[in-house]
């Protein structure tokens, strides 16, 4: 068994995705989701990996990167809660939804639990409007959230954790 | 062998912002070449494609810019320059509206100017910083639109402290933030016309930022200290690396004997600090004030730009007589001037493997702090430690390249302090001299008599046509008058992003005695057709060295000349502020016109070069002492940042 270091396997995937891409300006954003989606997040080498394939400049693909909220450079939880704070849901009630959240995860929004699962933070409208409060869970809605339900939602995120602890999770 | 035409743009960016080129459909009457529009009730025809604010131009009417420059892709993003376009909803930024239908523009309605003076406040609004105690004061852009505005309060506030922290990690160029206004300029410029990338926007909204790659100290990335952001940069947010203070200090210490050499190029730009038209020399007027300011002895760097004339043609036919006689195939080939520090830190970063092709003749900068510090010193019983060296440069990396912490081969660091064109012209205000009125004088001696090659090296293009001129006589034998009308060598100069051209050396004479220690004749370079080209700003280089990469014609070549800034040194990160394609033209006719006018036009004729190797240099050419105090070597950086 060869001996690789986690940085050429990341190279080595990034070759690959490329390949499959192009070095086109439009494929970096394809890019960026595959390693966000792997990795949950896109680090410091994988920019300058990437620019480096792409022959652009690394502080090009960090502000692509800064720009999208859906695109990460500091490492968040595995689950990613985003909580809808646009205006139908803020009428709808948001705030018991939000309070719930804050509690059952023991963080505010923007922190990640100490255990690095779970990660809370407030999105901007995502298109639920007429079923808020709505909420994603990584890339999974929920809509017309209810307290009760988070408790449930969190549940079934933690049972995860339980059954394939060991597993590198796909979505 | 690729020979595809090597383009005139450098930006990469998408179509849309690229400058719109109006489509010339034949003249400007012809059907669908022009098209009709009506500015303030006037009516005009302007080739399809042109924009609004250059249509506006065209007939005399004012709209303020601020994203907008004339180097750079279009941003449309600081909305300063609105106006109103009938038939639509909303206004209309002039910069980015390409006209192709008949529109009728209204320049200065009330919507435009309340809209306009609101977006200076908004920007006011996050704008820390006070004109007076500002480098760019009455040269800012900001401060010009808010006059215009009659700005007379913070409509929407105005922060009482900084929000961001200083950046004064690099050697040359300082980064405040604080008043930045997110016209993007440094970034288009990093980008498109240096391809060095060290600057973006990051985040979005009223978060957004410009910073470097992982908000990096400025000194920390691959920042090549071109200064090019600087001079682009509308207000204080960019500006370099300021040591008047030290060399006041200098100039007023009994003890130290304070020497400054001039490059060519600032004595082409000073005059626009006082107001002057770009191109008006003040080469001898300079001198005079540089005297009064108090500085001990004036030298002109083209006593040194001659002697890397000297020293890196002398190494070119060393690297040739080893390629072509001795068939040496580890010699690098083609060999790359190595005078413009940006461009060496470039090659540093992006293509270290390249590094063996750099001439290892140092900069003329650089050779002068050497000599001053050696050759001078004796000569003239000087302690060169009491020996304060700056140099006049239209440069922000020649900052950098002083503090290179290997050009200290006098023993001595060799050169104390790199000060810009700008930086001279405020020590001259505040000497409260007025330049223009200045008498002329004189350089001094001994390194006083200039050549036409030194001067011409500020211009893109002008280290080859020298190194041409002294190579073409020393080889050919004859004089370079003969082949090309008073000496001017017309293929290498001009704008063109890159230029390329073959010399065949049909006759050969016989080898002058400057030389005569390396080779024994001429005769393996007859029948040879010398290849050379020119690239100047960063982006071009790339695109120069990709080729080589690719195996092109470039790779063929056996001297390039690289210049870290677009239009060369005259358009340094140290030249006065504004640039434009114009000004530059108008600095470097300033050049070619003092080039035109001196005795002596070619380095290897400069009386001071050939006594420098009469009584010290006394090994020639590339000998052992030039090795050690004129030549050095480089870092291989690498482009990964840590
Ligand atoms: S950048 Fe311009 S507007 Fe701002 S303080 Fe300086 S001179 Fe004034
Ligand atoms: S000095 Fe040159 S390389 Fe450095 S940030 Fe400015 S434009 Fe880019
Ligand atoms: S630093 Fe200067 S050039 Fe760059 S965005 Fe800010 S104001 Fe514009
Ligand atoms: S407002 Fe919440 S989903 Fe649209
Ligand atoms: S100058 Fe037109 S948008 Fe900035």
């Amino acid at each position: 068994m060869t001996l690789m270091t986690q940085q050429e396997r990341l190279r080595g995937e990034l070759e690959s995705l490329v390949a499959q891409y192009g070095t086109a300006r439009n494929a970096l954003m394809p890019i960026l989701q595959e390693v966000q989606r792997k990795y949950y997040r896109i680090d410091d080498y994988a920019i300058q990996v990437i620019a480096d394939l792409l022959d652009i400049h690394p502080v090009e693909v960090h502000s692509v990167v800064s720009f999208y909220s859906f695109l990460d450079f500091k490492p968040k939880g595995r689950f990613v809660v985003r909580l809808c704070q646009t205006l139908c849901c803020e009428m709808a009630d948001k705030d018991r939804v939000a309070r719930q959240l804050s509690n059952d995860l023991g963080i505010e929004f923007g922190q990640t639990t100490p255990d690095g699962k779970f990660t809370l933070e407030y999105a901007n409208c995502i298109g639920m409007c007429d079923q808020g409060p709505a909420l994603l869970v990584n890339d999974k809605v929920h809509t017309r959230v209810t307290p009760e339900m988070v408790n449930q939602i969190i549940e079934s995120c933690r049972q995860v954790f339980g059954l394939h602890a060991t597993q590198p999770m796909e979505h | 062998m690729s020979d595809k035409p090597i383009s005139q743009d450098t930006s990469r960016a998408p179509t849309s912002q690229k400058r719109a080129t109006p489509i010339q459909a034949g003249a400007k009457d012809a059907i669908g070449g022009s098209v009709s529009v009506t500015i303030d009730g006037e009516k005009t025809k302007v080739p399809l494609g042109t924009t609004i604010l250059e249509a506006c131009r065209e007939m005399g009417v004012h709209i303020p810019t601020l994203c907008h420059h004339s180097d750079l892709c279009i941003a449309g993003v600081c909305r300063v320059c609105v106006v109103e376009v009938e038939g639509m909803r909303t206004l209309q930024a002039a910069c980015a509206f390409p006209i192709t239908a008949p529109i009728t523009v209204r320049t200065h309605t009330a919507q435009v100017r309340r809209s306009r003076r609101h977006i200076i406040d908004l920007m006011l609004k996050y704008h820390y910083g006070e004109c007076y105690a500002c480098g760019r004061n009455n040269n800012c852009e900001l401060q010009a639109l808010a006059k215009e505005y009659g700005v007379d309060f913070f409509r929407f506030g105005h922060p009482d402290k900084p929000m961001h922290d200083v950046d004064r990690s690099s050697h040359s160029v300082v980064r405040d933030m604080n008043k930045c206004v997110l016209c993007r300029r440094c970034v288009r410029t990093c980008i498109d016309l240096q391809e060095v990338g060290v600057l973006e926007a990051i985040e979005r909204g009223e978060e957004t930022t410009i910073s470097t790659y992982l908000d990096k100290p400025l000194g920390d990335v691959v920042c090549i200290n071109c200064g090019q952001c600087i001079n682009r940069c509308p207000t204080g947010a960019l500006r370099a690396n300021d040591p008047t203070d030290e060399v006041w200090a200098a100039i007023e210490d009994p003890t130290k004997h304070v020497v400054i050499q001039t490059a060519p190029s600032p004595r082409a730009g000073i005059g626009e600090c006082f107001g002057l038209e770009p191109g008006t020399p003040m080469t001898y007027e300079m001198n005079t004030a540089l005297r009064r300011c108090g500085f001990d002895k004036i030298f002109d760097t083209n006593f040194t730009a001659d002697l890397t004339i000297i020293e890196e043609g002398t190494e070119l036919l060393i690297r040739l007589y080893k390629a072509l006689v001795e068939k040496d195939t580890e010699v690098a080939l083609p060999q790359y001037t190595s005078c413009s520090p940006g461009w060496v830190k470039y090659l540093e970063h992006f293509n270290p493997e390249m590094i063996p092709n750099l001439s290892t003749a140092k900069s003329p900068q650089q050779m002068f702090g050497a000599v001053i510090k050696t050759y001078y010193a004796k000569m003239h019983n000087i302690d060169p430690k009491d020996i304060v060296t700056v140099a006049l440069m239209p440069c922000s990396a020649k900052k950098f390249e002083c503090n290179r912490p290997e050009m200290c081969d006098s023993g001595f660091k060799d050169v104390d302090y790199g000060l810009t064109t700008r930086e001279l012209g405020k020590m001259i205000s505040e000497a409260g001299i007025d330049l223009p009125a200045m008498p002329k004088s004189d350089f001094d001696d001994p390194f006083g008599t200039a050549t036409g090659s030194g001067v011409i090296f500020g211009a893109t293009g002008g280290v080859m046509e020298a190194a041409l001129r002294t190579v073409i006589e020393l080889v050919v034998g004859c004089k370079v008058e003969d082949l090309f009308e008073h000496a001017d060598i017309l293929p290498v100069r001009g704008f063109e992003g890159v230029r390329y051209v073959e010399l065949p050396i049909t006759e050969v004479g016989p080898v002058p005695e400057i030389v005569s220690h390396l080779v024994p004749n001429w005769d393996w370079l007859k029948g040879a057709t010398l290849k050379v080209a020119v690239a100047h700003g960063t982006a071009n280089a790339k695109k120069v060295l990709d080729d080589i990469k690719a195996g092109g014609k470039f790779s063929e070549c056996h001297f390039i000349e690289f210049m870290g800034c677009p239009g060369g040194c005259i358009g340094g990160g140290g030249q006065p502020i504004p640039t434009s394609p114009e000004i530059r033209a108008a600095r470097a006719a300033a050049i070619y016109a003092e080039d035109a006018d001196c005795e002596v036009r070619k380095s290897h004729e400069n009386p001071a070069v050939l006594k420098i190797y009469n009584d010290f240099l006394m090994e020639g050419p590339c000998g052992h002492l030039s090795h050690k105090l004129l030549h050095t070597g480089y870092t291989a950086r690498g482009k990964y940042i840590s």
